[in-house]
């Protein structure tokens, strides 16, 4: 058995829903879990159903925003004393920046955006992929511990089942001291949406959109079924889509559980990015497409007609 | 001002990338190998920031193998001063490649106002090495940047997170960079830079010259594989638009009662 500690993030109301996966694999283990700020009631109650025998919940000055040195230093403060094996989080935005940073104030290493891992005889194993997915491989971690691992969102899935544990809330107060970098400002997206990384569904528009304005039946469907509205390279580097919404090797890659591919041919890059998404739908003019290699259902068809009778076909199931 | 970028060369983003025969890595033999593509906004970003401030200098840092110096010599084309050449494997991993870096930027003698590098290289994808080695050298770090301004020593940084959002850093050097597409539009190598590029210093070090060693290692890869093929899912003909209703509604059946994903 290890010890195990796991960071996560908090959102409004709750934790991000990749803590929860994370803790469902972690079954059998000793786990903590840490977080930075204020903790949901419903966080803390889920944290506690799902295997969180203690939370650290860290507050200090200059943790009221993100920044990588006061964040790492907190989280170090709490692993100084935990006699911890491991520390796991979440791949986003926050934790990609900050694993890192912390592995390195450690000496430690890490294994980045697993999308698979078991904990045989304690012992972390995990599957990554490489080359933006063309390849995968088998990732084990040596050196000094804690031993640090990042997985990525909507890979491993929620836990059908779980167990429960204490969830003790401890409230640690930490000194991170000067911090160099700091957040002066945040400026808004145009997305209010959940982003691509951690999107459920996703519609992607490729240079057959021919315009940014026509990527607007894509968002009409977005918004029936709760999607987020990605983009290919090449509409991209046209100019139709900021790189934000860029779905492949160059920009991001995702997994979710259901991957729309509109006017997208299927270049190898971006395969890449979204080969993992559990279903995939394209919609395309030319037959042999790549994209319809992937795709779990494929329709040759124009997509400025089909686009919208799937919208309306949606909605009727809503 | 004292400007580093940080290269690494990789896979070309069209090549066909296959395991190696035991599984220990990927076939190299017949591999297109470029620039990381995220490391052109970095070398970029150095050159406008060399031409706004006099005096500098930009001396960029690789660490690899020497079968092909696509990287280096791109850099240095662009416009870029000098270069260190860290000798080693293509499988190193990013705590051997953070520390490397810095025993390199150690050697040269210069001590960096400001270092720039990718936000990722799109071989491994760890995205590890720019906070490794700001964390090394005790500088703070800011990653995934489209946006840069420096001014009187401060530098001022956009940070794009999720949902297309900017985080906005101000920041007294020294700072790691690690650049993002959109940041700028990097410069395409001229002739005559390509052949002043030959003539510039490049200094070879080894990975002991740079006290790195096997024990430096912290992650160990295995098997090698190609992810599973999918079997061929359903396709559907729904050019003729007498047919596409029909198309349409069979497949947001299956979304829901066969894929259960709506």
């Amino acid at each position: 058995m290890s010890k195990i500690l796991v960071f996560t993030e908090t959102t409004d109301d709750n934790v991000k829903s990749v803590t929860l996966e994370i803790l469902g694999r972690l079954s059998g283990q000793e786990v903590d879990v840490a977080c930075i700020g204020n903790l949901p009631e419903a966080g803390a109650k889920a944290l506690a159903e799902h295997g969180a025998a203690n939370i650290h919940k860290i507050t200090g000055s200059g943790l009221e925003q993100y920044s990588p040195e006061g964040y790492s230093k907190a989280l170090k403060s709490v692993i100084d004393n935990g006699g911890y094996d491991y520390v796991m989080a979440g791949s986003t935005s926050l934790g990609k920046d900050l694993l890192p940073r912390l592995a390195g104030s450690l000496d430690a290493g890490m294994a980045s955006e697993v999308t698979n891992f078991t904990m045989d005889g304690g012992n972390f194993a995990g599957t990554r992929p490489l080359f933006a997915g063309k390849v995968l491989a088998k990732v084990e971690i040596q050196g000094p511990k804690p031993h640090f691992v990042t997985v990525r969102p909507n890979a491993l899935g929620m836990p059908e089942s779980a167990n429960g544990a204490a969830g003790t809330v401890n409230e640690v107060s930490a000194d991170v001291g000067e911090i160099k970098a700091a957040i002066k400002e945040i400026v808004k997206g145009a997305s209010e949406k959940v982003d691509l990384t951690e999107a459920n569904i996703i519609i992607s528009g490729g240079r057959a959109m021919k315009n940014a304005e026509n990527f607007k039946i894509l968002e009409d469907c977005a918004n029936v079924i709760g999607a987020t509205v990605g983009a290919s390279r090449a509409a991209v580097d046209s100019g139709f889509a900021p790189h934000a919404m860029q779905v492949g090797q160059t920009g991001k890659t995702v997994a979710p559980s259901l991957y729309i591919a509109c006017g997208i041919s299927g270049a190898i890059q971006h395969l890449a990015g979204m080969r993992t998404s559990k279903v995939i739908v394209a919609v395309n003019t030319d037959p042999d497409a790549p994209i319809f290699t992937k795709a779990d259902y494929g329709i040759v068809g124009d997509l400025f007609q089909i686009v919208p009778l799937l919208t309306e076909e949606f909605k009727k199931m809503m | 001002m004292n400007i580093f970028v940080c290269v690494k060369q990789v896979p070309d983003t069209e090549t066909k990338v296959t395991p190696n025969g035991d599984g220990t890595f990927i076939e190299t033999s017949s591999i297109k190998w470029i620039m990381n593509p995220y490391d052109e906004f970095a070398v970029e970003q150095a050159l406008l920031l060399k031409a706004a401030n006099a005096g500098s200098t930009v001396t960029v840092v690789r660490v690899g193998s020497t079968q092909d110096t696509e990287a280096l010599r791109t850099a240095l084309a662009m416009g870029a001063d000098e270069a260190i050449l860290v000798e080693g494997d293509d499988n190193l991993d990013s705590y051997m490649i953070a520390k490397a870096i810095k025993g390199g930027i150690e050697k040269s003698g210069k001590t960096p106002d400001i270092i720039f590098t990718g936000k990722q290289a799109i071989d491994d994808d760890c995205l590890q090495v720019p906070q490794l080695l700001a964390q090394m050298l005790d500088m703070p770090s800011v990653s995934v940047v489209v946006g840069f301004d420096h001014a009187d020593g401060k530098t001022t940084l956009k940070r794009e997170v999720e949902g297309g959002a900017l985080e906005v850093y101000e920041v007294t050097n020294p700072v790691l960079v690690a650049c993002n597409k959109g940041l700028n539009t990097p410069r395409y190598a001229s002739l005559p830079g390509i052949m002043k590029a030959k003539r510039k210093p490049l200094q070879n070090l080894s990975l002991a010259d740079v006290g790195v060693s096997a024990d430096d290692r912290r992650v160990k890869y295995s098997n090698f594989q190609l992810p599973p093929e999918k079997p061929p899912g359903k396709k559907y003909d729904a050019m003729d638009e007498g047919k596409q209703a029909e198309v349409v509604a069979e497949v947001v059946q299956l979304l829901r009662n066969e894929a259960k994903v709506i």
